[in-house]
């Protein structure tokens, strides 16, 4: 049995119908490359995948795209719009273009690269997404992040990480201002390691220098009420 | 002539107590003098509201024909999420188990829940936190809430739910998030949620990735996308403007919503929000159901009405006014064993008593509902109680059917606002139904 590449154009075919196909593949399915043409910036476009096959999506394309993505990946060649990768849990998805709000919003796990910028609310809610930015993030990004990583090789807007949990924050550039219970933190060794890991998972390996990042997390001083804390 | 007096004391009041100041209030003054910080409880509005008391039926007489006692048929059954899902829920009764995570609930009362619904055909929900084993295995029918936390969301168990309800709301606290103090955040409920152990977990308020009804069309979309248009969707709000928060739910694409008044409960939520923000569930209803009609969605979108639901008078008296079924919490638990009698001595030594204990969210639940700790949350018998819901359950849709006959219905649906009055202008106003002995609904004309 050999693998099989398929193409489905959206000008012809319904997004219903995109979604089933993708759905009903088994995992050990031989349809592993899908190529997707005209999304037009259709909503929820390969979204719920559940097995180990390759989506390429040729264009814009609108709110949630691989939205829940369980071992996919997804490749975004254009922009995405409104929480794209939301709540995924394995696979990878990589936008070629921006991101709009909420990239990787209370994903569990799994990898979000974006080679431009994201909006504001940049991994929002993150469960233990791994999200790498080459561009600049917007503002509240990483709230109340819970678990993961969020890694920015340009920009951060304002309250950063506020809120935050224990999701891990590395921003190279700067960073307008942390939200609450958002400090910056010592960088050692062991998170070297770790934001190396991640940049070479999201190919960036020996292009970019670990030293040039700050890090940052939470002071922990939210996790238990203390009226001293009321903002 | 002199005569002696005999001294008495000057003629005084009896002491009197203020209205405004009432012990409750003196109490809850010098609690927050001497704490600087805001009370914290369970459950939903104490305050005394205009309510399904204050309303009745009618009955049959003269010009209506009554169905004979329990011999001929009164149907409950009714299905939820007809209008885009290509598999509905079909409940026995119409009386649903409102959401309540595990988490703030134990593992065995989620079971419990669980086994009492599935006995009488009826659906239960989970909550803030995810889907428990537990629940799953033992509900029949089971609603997966979907909220701003996403605490245990993941596709898999989306797919595993019989319905999904997007909550944007609840009644005992329009406008606000979850929490669930640290006394209650456990190794496994930690794990659930992603959180570290024994921190005091705030949910979001609002949903992380849409922001009004247009974005939430396109969740919606989404969800029916990744569950391939099976499941129905529920849209739950807390009754605060319901006309115009219902009209949007249906307009965002809902199969279902639901509307939750101010006595509906929560696990843990500041007294001051629970008591003063949100409107008395009885208030709630005709808004919603003319919102409803106004679309022309009446009886298509299906409309659940929880918030102080207490027994098959209650039920038949939302039906009557328009909704397609109830969901109930707090009686659940009550049914269950939360705050039993039985455990007098245990509540005197938290310094309540029985029928009063609502500080749900420090978990020590002498009835093992609401709380963590393995050896409470052992008192309660899964089974047992599941029975003891399940007695409950029935006794509500029988006490619905008899008002139904009663009233000339051979469903418990045909109940009419007709066949209702009210007791008092404020309920008349709000349900718009008459003052009993009257033709007048207090808005729509002179009296």
């Amino acid at each position: 049995m050999t693998a099989q590449d398929l193409t489905i154009d959206l000008a012809s075919t319904t997004l219903r119908q995109l979604n089933q196909a993708l759905h009903r593949l088994a995992p050990d399915t031989n349809q592993r490359y899908w190529r997707v043409l005209n999304p037009r910036g259709g909503h929820a476009l390969a979204a719920g995948l559940d097995a180990p096959v390759k989506v390429e999506i040729d264009g814009h394309v609108g709110y949630y795209c691989a939205g829940m993505n369980k071992l996919a990946t997804v490749i975004v060649n254009g922009n995405a719009g409104v929480g794209v990768a939301e709540n995924m849990m394995s696979g990878l998805v990589h936008v070629r273009g921006d991101a709009s709000q909420a990239a990787g919003a209370t994903a569990h796990g799994g990898m979000l690269v974006i080679d431009g910028n994201a909006s504001a609310r940049c991994g929002i809610s993150m469960k233990g997404i791994d999200i790498v930015v080459k561009g600049s993030i917007g503002h509240m990004s990483a709230f109340m992040g819970q678990a993961g990583t969020l890694t920015v090789l340009g920009d951060a807007g304002e309250a950063l990480g506020d809120s935050l949990y224990e999701a891990r924050l590395f921003v190279r550039g700067s960073v307008a201002s942390l939200g609450a219970d958002c400090v910056e933190k010592e960088m050692r060794d062991e998170h070297r390691a770790e934001l190396g890991a991640r940049l070479e998972a999201a190919g960036l390996a020996g292009t970019v220098d670990v030293a040039e990042f700050r890090r940052y997390g939470s002071a922990r001083q939210l996790y238990n009420f203390h009226i001293d804390n009321v903002y | 002539m002199t005569q002696d007096r005999i001294p008495r004391p000057s003629p005084h009041t009896v002491p009197r107590k203020s209205a405004t100041f009432d012990d409750y209030t003196l109490s809850e003054i010098r609690r927050a003098a001497a704490t600087g910080i805001y009370d914290i409880r369970g459950g939903g509005a104490k305050r005394k509201v205009p309510h399904f008391d204050d309303l009745l039926f009618l009955g049959a007489s003269v010009s209506r024909y009554p169905l004979e006692g329990y011999r001929e048929r009164c149907g409950t059954d009714v299905v939820l999420g007809s209008r885009f899902a290509s598999k509905p829920i079909d409940l026995k009764i119409p009386i649903t188990i409102a959401g309540m995570s595990f988490g703030s609930l134990s593992a065995q009362a989620k079971e419990a829940l669980g086994r009492g619904a599935s006995a009488m055909g009826t659906s239960t929900t989970t909550g803030d936190g995810g889907m428990t084993a537990e629940e799953r295995g033992h509900s029949t029918k089971l609603v997966y809430q979907y909220l701003p936390s996403r605490y245990g969301m993941n596709p898999d168990d989306l797919r595993k739910a019989d319905a999904i309800e997007i909550v944007i709301g609840q009644g005992a606290k329009p406008g606000g998030g979850g929490m669930l103090l640290g006394q209650k955040i456990s190794p496994r409920v930690a794990a659930m949620r992603t959180l570290p152990e024994g921190i005091d977990q705030r949910s979001a308020c609002r949903h992380p990735d849409w922001t009004g009804p247009d974005d939430l069309e396109i969740k919606i979309l989404e969800l029916r996308e990744i569950t391939d248009w099976e499941k129905p969707i529920y849209v739950k709000v807390g009754a605060a403007r319901p006309y115009y928060d219902i009209a949007l739910a249906v307009k965002a694409g809902a199969d279902v919503v639901v509307l939750d008044g101010m006595q509906g409960g929560t696990a843990a939520t500041q007294e001051v929000f629970i008591e003063n923000v949100g409107i008395p569930t009885l208030a709630a209803i005709r808004p919603a159901v003319k919102a409803l009609q106004d679309l022309g969605m009446h009886r298509k979108v299906q409309l659940i009405i929880s918030g102080g639901i207490r027994n098959g008078a209650d039920v038949a008296k939302c039906l009557a006014l328009g909704a397609d079924a109830v969901a109930i919490g707090t009686a659940a638990l009550v049914a269950l064993g939360d705050n039993d009698p039985a455990y007098a001595d245990d509540y005197a030594e938290l310094g309540t008593v029985p029928g009063a204990y609502d500080d749900w969210h420090e978990g020590n639940d002498p009835a093992g509902i609401t709380t963590q700790r393995p050896e409470l949350a052992a008192r309660l018998d899964p089974e047992r109680a599941g029975r003891r819901l399940a007695n409950y359950l029935s006794v509500m849709a029988l006490e619905a059917q008899t008002i139904a006959r009663a009233c000339g219905k051979s469903h418990v649906h045909n109940l009419e606002p007709e066949d209702l009055v009210a007791l008092s202008i404020e309920a008349a106003a709000m349900a718009g139904v008459p003052l009993a002995g009257t033709d007048w609904i207090p808005g729509r004309g002179p009296f």
